[in-house]
């Protein structure tokens, strides 16, 4: 195995117009999105945890675009990003945080439960970790079947240290499972840092321990974060079994709702807003590349608060799911 | 167009705030992202951003506010060259929405009529009259608790998710690692089966741990070595060593959290042997009752509960305030029926008896404090005395402390009943996220005081 940090940065030249412009509008969905998620939370429309994916949004982005119809993708509760960029319905997603009718689990699941399986989407969980072995479970299933389906399984810098993960790690690479485990490194569990929670130099290097071939990538770049899906995917796809990638990248809110936000100062967020900003950075070769003008931004702007608003004005509307519904769903 | 800006709500369990500082003024102007003001929750002080760009028109709430309940507007926003004349307007409605809906409020309250049985609460048998009293909150309760045996005893630490520099997630190690260190004072990486396991190992090497588990619901990570090193280990090894430790942390449904975040394990624990497992339901009781956990040479299971976290109870004064296991407190006498709870059933039950006293019917109510040992002889006495029983709890009905009460009742009391035993439970189904569907899982006031009035046949 050869382990190595990725190389690839963004360079527009070997990337369409349109792929950039697709990109573009995806993670824009996915912060106009959140934002709109935070403001309903402080309306008391939405309850609970409500996790937001704002600075992330480059991650699922740049991975959905190097997967095929029929791949699966399981996540933690910092899930809204993902169902968007699967392809999810924005109304269905927001209806589920306000938990109507209309929401994807029918209001049952809230914002850290959603599940499609018309997109694959595999939920939705709240326990830290839970995911990567649920993750190798569907690559199983996908291997035990004879088609060349590849699972990505996402999880924190946080739960990269639960041991589940290597558990999983070590029956993974022994069953060469065609799965991608993508470590979304925002350097923070909560208020705690990758630092203080580990001394192991890198995440994904772990997976040497059990045989398993992975690298770093740079999570704020949506054209670095395709690369290696692709590098991964092919891997996997040819039947050589699991793929890392540790995917750096950063969160702007707060972990939930509530947060102190002591753990790290304000400069820090605002400077990676400022220096790194993964939609900016594609907003940028847009219009440095002569691929559209500032009023073909505006107009695409505009269409995605159209989407953003509609769904959120679908989450007040739709009602809340019949009372019978306690006792529905509870067996098959 | 001027736009209000609401009080918003930034916890699970948050209905107001203190609106701690502003840090715009009037006549600022403000992009997305700005903190406008800090906010103090019942969690955290947390700043607010601007979700939009405006002009600070005018702000409604002074900083130092205490008490601004969730939607009251608390500013408003104005765009460039709006003029501040349309704000009396835009602000009048707004601030009288809010008023409106505290007054209705509390229109049923005042409708009350005046109590026909009079309600007779028992002193505290843990502390004696006279004793002084001052107001705390249940979290304040738990950290003093921690914190005077952590005086006390150099081998007890608190270890968790963060419980040392973040404070605790729910702030109750607040002020902890300052004065204990990080010695003391240990926060864990998220790897519950791990920590669990090297606590019990150092509890088995002389040591006194406190776990928090950041809720109940992570710990199914490391319930093995609760059970099956922590409990188990005295018994196996003849007596020679076991976990003299704490495995601490909320426990059951907090506000909207889930079905995966929402799980009352009560019964649970208390099925095992070797465990001890306390759910108290007053402050008092916490601080009493943690003490009491610390010392004890066994695993004990301590199962808080998030929304009493920020219930204020009168707490004694006293330099030793220990409250022994296996002691139910009677909060309240009656004659007609027995309910009993423990943890926040107690508020079900407590409400309901209330109520019922209103109608003229008479409940005695009692708390367990304790699931294991549980105080038989209390909640037994109490039933030959009304000859009916009532329980009330939020964990789910099949195998529940309700049923074991009912089977006990029924064996050694069983001549002194007038009607079978309700069990008041959370209902059988998984948490659901919905508003209105978690209303109905939970065990409700109204069924508890259906439940009395079907055992007294009215
Ligand atoms: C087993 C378990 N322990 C603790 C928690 C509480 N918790 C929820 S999220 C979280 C932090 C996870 O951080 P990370 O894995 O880095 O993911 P991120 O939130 O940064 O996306 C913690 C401690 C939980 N949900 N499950
Ligand atoms: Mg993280």
């Amino acid at each position: 195995m050869a382990p190595r940090k990725s190389a690839s940065k963004t360079t527009s030249s070997n990337v369409s117009k349109d792929e950039l412009l697709a990109y573009y509008k995806d993670m824009l969905l996915i912060r106009r999105f959140e934002e709109k998620a935070g403001q309903l939370y402080g309306m008391g429309l939405i309850g609970g945890f409500c996790h937001l994916y704002i600075g992330q949004e480059a991650v699922v982005v740049g991975l959905e675009a190097a997967t095929k119809e029929g791949d699966k993708r399981i996540t933690s509760y910092r899930d809204h990003g993902h169902m968007l960029a699967c392809g999810m319905d924005a109304n269905g997603v927001m209806a589920e945080l306000t938990g109507r009718e209309g929401g994807y689990s029918k209001g049952k699941g809230g914002s850290m439960h959603m599940f499609s399986k018309e997109k694959h989407f595999y939920g939705g969980h709240g326990i830290v970790g839970a995911q990567v072995p649920l993750g190798a479970g569907l690559a199983f299933s996908d291997k035990y079947k004879g088609n060349d389906n590849v699972t990505f399984a996402y999880f924190g810098d946080g739960a990269a240290n639960q041991g589940q993960v290597y558990e999983t790690y070590n029956m993974a690479e022994l069953w060469d499972l065609p799965i991608v485990f993508v470590i979304e490194n925002n350097q923070y569990a909560m208020g705690t840092s990758v630092q203080r929670s580990t001394k192991s130099p890198s995440l994904w290097e772990r997976g040497a321990a059990y045989g398993i071939e992975g690298e770093e990538v740079d999570g704020m770049d949506v054209l670095a974060v395709k690369d290696a899906g692709e590098r991964a995917v092919a891997y996997c796809r040819a039947g050589k079994g699991p793929y890392i990638l540790e995917v750096k990248t950063y969160r702007y809110r707060g972990h939930s709702m509530s947060d102190p936000a002591k753990y790290r100062t304000r400069e820090e967020v605002q400077k990676m807003r400022e220096e790194r900003d993964p939609i900016e950075a594609v907003r940028s070769i847009l219009l440095t590349g002569g691929h559209a003008s500032e009023d073909d931004l505006k107009a695409i702007d505009k269409d995605i608060k159209a989407v953003v608003n509609e769904s959120a004005e679908f989450a007040k509307t739709s009602p809340e799911p019949a009372l019978e519904e306690l006792w529905t769903d509870i067996y098959a | 167009m001027a736009t209000e800006i609401l009080m918003p709500a930034l916890s699970p369990t948050m209905e107001e705030g203190t609106l701690a500082k502003w840090n715009v003024k009037e006549g600022d102007t403000v992009t997305a992202g700005d903190i406008i003001a800090e906010i103090e929750t019942d969690k955290a002080t947390m700043e607010f951003e601007a979700v939009d760009e405006g002009i600070v028109g005018k702000i409604l709430i002074e900083e130092g506010t205490e008490g601004v309940k969730v939607n009251t507007p608390i500013a408003i926003f104005v765009e460039e060259g709006e003029s501040t004349d349309d704000l009396s307007a835009a602000s009048a409605p707004a601030e009288a929405a809010p008023a409106a809906e505290a007054t209705h409020e509390s229109a049923p309250a005042a409708a009350k009529p005046a109590a026909p049985v009079e309600v007779v609460s028992k002193a505290s048998p843990d502390f004696p009259e006279g004793t002084e009293m001052k107001q705390q909150t249940v979290r304040e309760a738990l950290r003093d608790a921690m914190a005077e045996e952590m005086r006390r005893d150099e081998t007890v630490f608190l270890m968790g998710e963060e419980v040392a520099e973040y404070q605790g997630a729910y702030k109750i190690s607040q002020g902890m690692l300052d004065e204990f260190g990080s010695k003391r004072v240990i926060d864990t990486p998220i790897t519950e089966h791990g920590f669990a396991g090297i606590a019990t190992g150092a509890a088995f090497g002389g040591l006194k741990p406190i776990v928090e588990f950041m809720t109940f619901n992570f710990a199914m990570q490391a319930i093995d070595h609760l059970i099956n090193s922590a409990a188990k280990t005295l018994y196996m090894s003849g007596g020679q060593m076991g976990a003299p430790m704490v495995f601490r942390g909320p426990n059951g449904a907090a506000a909207r959290v889930g079905a995966q975040h929402s799980q009352d394990y009560a019964a649970w624990y208390a099925q095992i042997p070797g465990l001890k497992v306390v759910m108290p339901y007053s402050a008092a009781d916490y601080k009493g009752l943690m003490k009491t956990a610390i010392r004890d040479p066994n695993p004990v299971i301590f199962l808080e509960n998030e929304i009493l976290y920020g219930k204020s109870f009168e707490v004694p004064v006293l330099d030793e305030f220990t409250i022994p296991f296996g002691k139910a407190r009677i909060w309240r006498e009656g004659t007609d029926v027995t309910i009993v709870s423990f943890g926040i059933g107690m508020t079900y039950a407590l409400e309901a008896a209330d109520k019922l006293a209103e109608e003229g019917i008479s409940a005695e109510v009692i708390d367990l404090r304790t699931l294991r040992p549980i105080d038989y002889d209390t909640v037994l006495a109490s039933v030959m005395k009304t000859n009916r029983c009532v329980t009330v709890e939020e964990g789910w009905p099949v195998a529940s402390i309700g049923n074991h009460l009912s089977a006990t009742i029924m064996q050694r009391a069983f001549d002194y009943l007038d009607a079978p035993v309700i069990n008041c439970t959370g209902k059988d189904v998984p948490m659901p996220y919905a508003a209105n569907l978690e209303k109905l899982a939970l065990v409700t006031t109204d069924e508890v005081v259906a439940a009395c009035k079907e055992v007294t046949y009215r």
